[in-house]
């Protein structure tokens, strides 16, 4: 059942919200053993949820999500939780506080049921990078269910929970999601608010909704989006209305990225979605993104100086990790710590940003990358002159197996070379299933729109889930 | 080697950075109490301890103290200023980067005037997040953060210093203007206000500059001169040795009056300076820099030049009463209770002598004033009013009582005056004779022995005219 249809349900007492809680749990047991998709799972703990929030229920609170179960990324802070951001060096944390948009979904009625596994600390196109081992894919469990927000993505799909919350810095919702078969939504922006986000690249990350229909997508946007007082990059708050749908919008198809290296399945299905969208009224026509070649080395020169700085405060001092066998000095402290706490991306990122940042070095990468950006962001502001919506295939290719990519960290990152772009302009964007391939693989279609074009986005993509029935099919 | 020969060779070059703790209520990021001596990590939170998923949000009230202070010295203000985050390792840095200002900070340029009239101009200011506190146990370190978030203003001067008495002086004025603004409370004990000096020298003649060393953490005025001072003739004595000047951070052991190293093997840090992406560009509009320039309390300067003109003080002493806004105001409240009894200059005495020395004294404007004005009456004497005085500080009891209490009532009864000293007269016949012979000093023994005998009640000018009365009476025609 879709989170939409449990929230009336449950409001209107034809549902129960212990049924629908006791049944996403049966489901975690019956699918995590084989997925991974799941690193945390407190079932007293979803109990006494249901409780409280049945008590506010017949107290009278509105509760758009009421008693929908959701899950959680393990790099957004819930009180109490282990929020390990899938990484040995958080390994036993718990933050004494609830990030802002928990506070919301709580607040909504929605039950926090379990924390999903991803890559360290968001930093991975597959969900390999994680200490607790990698999440599978649930149409096939010998591969990668996208990254970094994989075990999200792999559990909406698997029907453990209708929703899930996925972080996005350079297409960790959408690119998943893509793999998974089901709807990713990366906002724009300063839309959702970071407070209680694990920072990785903090002038790209987002937190975005994973569903298995816009409908639903739209449901969780709606609740966990709007201003907050406590991160100063957050937008005020907008009202959200969903468009009635895609006829007469101009619907843009960049001419960069439908060049070489998409496989050709995942091609096929992308045109024959762009000719559904035709059939539905929209003026398909195309466009150019002249500097968008430069979004991945841009992305990781950015993300990781960023990175660097921000995985700065994990060195054994105050919390998480700290090796017993501290060694002589100081510096032996956090060298032995950060060894041993971080994987072997993460490290690599970190020294990559350190790198781009480092006296004699800044110009040359970080100073070149921030102007790069500047530029990229203007291409995607000139095609939005033109047109209402851009179009792509959220990955290359489909779900590649587990293992795979593991020794070509430079065909890994290619994964995101369609997403990539969204997070330096900082546009929103929306990945929903548009077919599969032979092996019955998932294969994802991008929507992107302007800054604040949520509404666009999810109407759009709604009009084609109408038409279709990809976000049907199970694994 | 004489440090005269020293300085004739060689001219000093030094530079202060001063960092200074803004009294906001809250911290610069987050809501924590800046409130001084908490028990360890009782004032911090997610945000001030760094943890994960947390971000800062801008205190707009240390914006407004920062402005004050760039509008008090004129400083050049920049509309928009950026964050950046400076980053390297160390347990009190919580985040492992330092949020500060480096690009663009809010304000450039400005001056603080010396006593001697010299303009010792400022490079810029910036405002910055304060690091926590490391303690150093026996087999452990441990770390408070409640300090951890505090607000600062870094304030740093070109190098125009020239010796360590100037830099002593600009670093009063300074800590007396953030006093007189209200937004610090200067206090270098506590680490309020917290003094680096780069110090470097030159042959004389000599354009480009020497090799500095930074002297960190200095923690008083007498030794910020004694640290600045020793390490000019350091310098002097590597270079007249044939030696070259190593750049070093170095700190100033008040034992031995000496400066050392701070680290054995000194790393030079990269900190990796890039723009703060937590946190928006500051926009000072010229609408708030009004506001605040229209509410500024009037500065040191101004208020020295003006008790001068209004109240008809010597400059020095104008000056040393403003260099403490309490003083000041101390003062010009007491003045004015005066109310003309005595001049304004004698309580500028009082307060400049008996009061600053009596230190720390709790004597109220009005107790002070209360008993200027039985001076000024007549009712007791000068000398009297000063043991009246201490007996206020010792006891905080008021003027009139003490008086009443002891029975000090100045004696300016012609009779009973006369009667003394005819007293004493009559009991020094041999003296009289000298005095009437010729020898004037002989009056002060009288006197001395008036005073004695009347436990010095006596008003002392009329003593001195009825004295002078008798004497020329008892002359032989």
């Amino acid at each position: 059942m879709n989170a939409v249809e449990i929230a009336t349900k449950v409001r209107s007492g034809a549902l129960k919200m212990q049924d629908v809680a006791e049944q996403s749990l049966r489901r975690a047991r019956e699918q995590n053993p084989a997925l991974n998709a799941l690193v945390h799972i407190d079932e007293a703990d979803v109990r006494a949820q249901v409780a409280a929030q049945e008590k506010r229920l017949a107290a009278g609170a509105a509760m758009p999500l009421a008693g929908v179960p959701i899950v959680i990324k393990d790099n957004i802070c819930v009180r109490g939780t282990p929020t390990t951001c899938a990484s040995k060096i958080l390994e036993n944390f718990r933050p004494p506080y609830d990030a802002h948009v928990i506070a919301r979904l709580r607040t909504a009625g929605a039950i926090l049921l379990a924390k999903a596994n991803c890559d360290e600390f968001g930093m991975g196109s597959s969900n390999e990078n994680s200490a607790f081992g990698p999440t599978r894919n649930p149409w096939d469990i010998s591969r990668v269910p996208g990254g970094s927000s994989g075990g999200s993505a792999a559990a909406v799909a698997a029907g453990i929970a209708p929703l899930a919350l996925g972080s996005d810095t350079g297409g960790s919702v959408r690119q998943p999601a893509g793999f998974c078969g089901v709807v990713g939504l990366k906002p724009t922006y300063g839309r959702v608010s970071r407070y209680g986000l694990v920072a990785y690249g903090s002038s790209l990350d987002t937190i975005g909704p994973i569903a298995r229909t816009v409908d639903d997508a739209a449901a969780l946007f709606d609740v966990i989006s709007g201003h907050d007082p406590q991160d100063s990059t957050s937008l005020p708050s907008a009202d959200l209305v969903v468009d009635h749908g895609i006829s007469g919008l101009r619907v843009g198809i960049p001419r960069e990225w439908f060049a070489d290296g998409i496989e050709p399945e995942v091609r096929a299905a992308v045109s024959a979605a762009i000719d559904v969208l035709r059939g539905l009224g929209a003026e398909v026509r195309e466009v150019s993104l002249p500097n968008i070649r430069y979004s991945l080395p841009t992305y990781y020169l950015l993300a990781t100086a960023e990175a660097s700085a921000n995985l700065a405060r994990y060195d054994g001092v105050k919390y998480g990790l700290r090796v017993e066998d501290r060694g002589s000095s100081l510096k032996e402290m956090y060298r032995r710590t950060r060894s041993a706490g971080f994987g072997r991306e993460v490290k690599q990122r970190i020294m990559l940003g350190t790198f781009a940042l480092s006296s004699g070095y800044y110009d040359a990468y970080y100073g070149k990358a921030v102007r790069a950006r500047a530029v990229i962001t203007r291409d995607f502001e000139r095609a939005f002159e033109h047109v209402d919506l851009l179009v792509s295939p959220t990955s290359p290719t489909t779900a590649f197996r587990i293992g795979e990519k593991h020794d070509d960290p430079l065909s890994m990152y290619l994964q995101d070379i369609y997403t990539i772009a969204l997070n330096l302009a900082g546009v929103p964007g929306l990945s929903l299933p548009c077919g599969f391939d032979r092996s019955n693989l998932p294969i994802g279609l991008q929507l992107v729109a302007p800054k604040l074009g949520e509404g666009r986005l999810l109407g759009a993509a709604r009009a084609y889930q109408l038409h279709t029935n990809w976000h049907e099919r199970r694994p | 080697m004489s440090s005269d020969s020293i300085l004739t060779r060689y001219e000093p070059v030094i530079g202060l950075e001063v960092h200074c703790q803004l009294m906001t209520s809250t911290k610069l990021f987050c809501g924590c109490s800046t409130k001084f001596g908490a028990l360890p990590n009782h004032h911090t939170c997610p945000v001030c301890l760094g943890m994960p998923g947390v971000l800062p949000v801008l205190n707009q009230s240390a914006v407004d103290h920062a402005l004050q202070v760039a509008l008090a010295v004129g400083a050049r203000l920049n509309e928009t200023s950026v964050f950046a985050r400076k980053q390297y390792f160390y347990p009190d840095l919580p985040k492992g980067y330092q949020i500060t200002q480096y690009d663009l900070p809010y304000c450039e340029g400005g001056g603080i005037r010396l006593a001697s009239g010299k303009l010792v101009e400022l490079t810029r200011i910036h405002i910055e997040e304060d690091a926590g506190k490391n303690v150093h146990g026996e087999d452990a370190s441990y770390v408070d953060y409640n300090r951890a978030g505090v607000p600062l203003l870094e304030i740093v001067s070109q190098p125009v210093l020239e010796t360590p008495a100037e830099a002593a002086d600009y670093l009063k004025r300074l800590r007396s203007l953030v006093r007189h603004l209200g937004v610090s409370d200067g206090n270098l004990e506590e680490g309020s206000f917290r003094c680096d000096a780069n110090v470097s020298i030159r042959p004389r003649g000599q354009k480009t500059l020497g090799t500095r060393c930074e002297i960190k953490n200095l923690n008083s005025f007498t030794n910020i001169e004694r640290a600045i001072r020793f390490e000019i003739l350091r310098q002097a004595d590597v270079l007249d040795g044939g030696g070259r000047v190593v750049q070093q951070t170095l700190l100033f052991d008040a034992a031995s009056g000496k400066t050392a190293p701070m680290r054995s093997k000194e790393e030079s840090h990269d900190y990796r300076y890039f723009p703060e992406p937590d946190l928006k560009p500051v926009v000072i509009r010229p609408e708030r820099v009004e506001r605040i320039r229209a509410a500024l309390p009037e500065l040191p300067e101004a208020m020295a030049a003006r008790f001068h003109t209004q109240y008809g003080l010597l400059d020095y002493d104008a000056n040393l009463l403003t260099a403490d806004r309490d003083l000041a105001v101390f003062f010009e409240t007491t003045t004015r209770l005066v109310d003309g009894m005595v001049p304004p200059k004698i309580v500028a005495n009082w307060i400049i002598s008996e009061y600053l020395r009596s230190e720390g004294a709790k004597v109220s404007a009005e107790d002070l004033a209360g008993l200027l004005v039985l001076l000024g009456e007549g009712t007791i004497s000068g000398k009297i009013a000063k043991t009246v005085f201490e007996e206020m500080v010792e006891t905080g009891a008021r003027p009139r009582d003490i008086v009443q209490a002891k029975g000090l009532v100045q004696i300016s009864d012609e009779p009973a005056i006369v009667a003394v000293i005819t007293r004493v007269l009559e009991a020094s016949a041999p003296q009289v004779a000298e005095f009437l012979a010729g020898k004037e000093k002989v009056f002060g023994y009288f006197v001395g022995q008036i005073m004695r005998d009347s436990a010095g009640k006596l008003n002392p000018g009329l003593v001195n005219d009825l004295l002078r009365r008798e004497l020329a009476a008892r002359k032989k025609p």
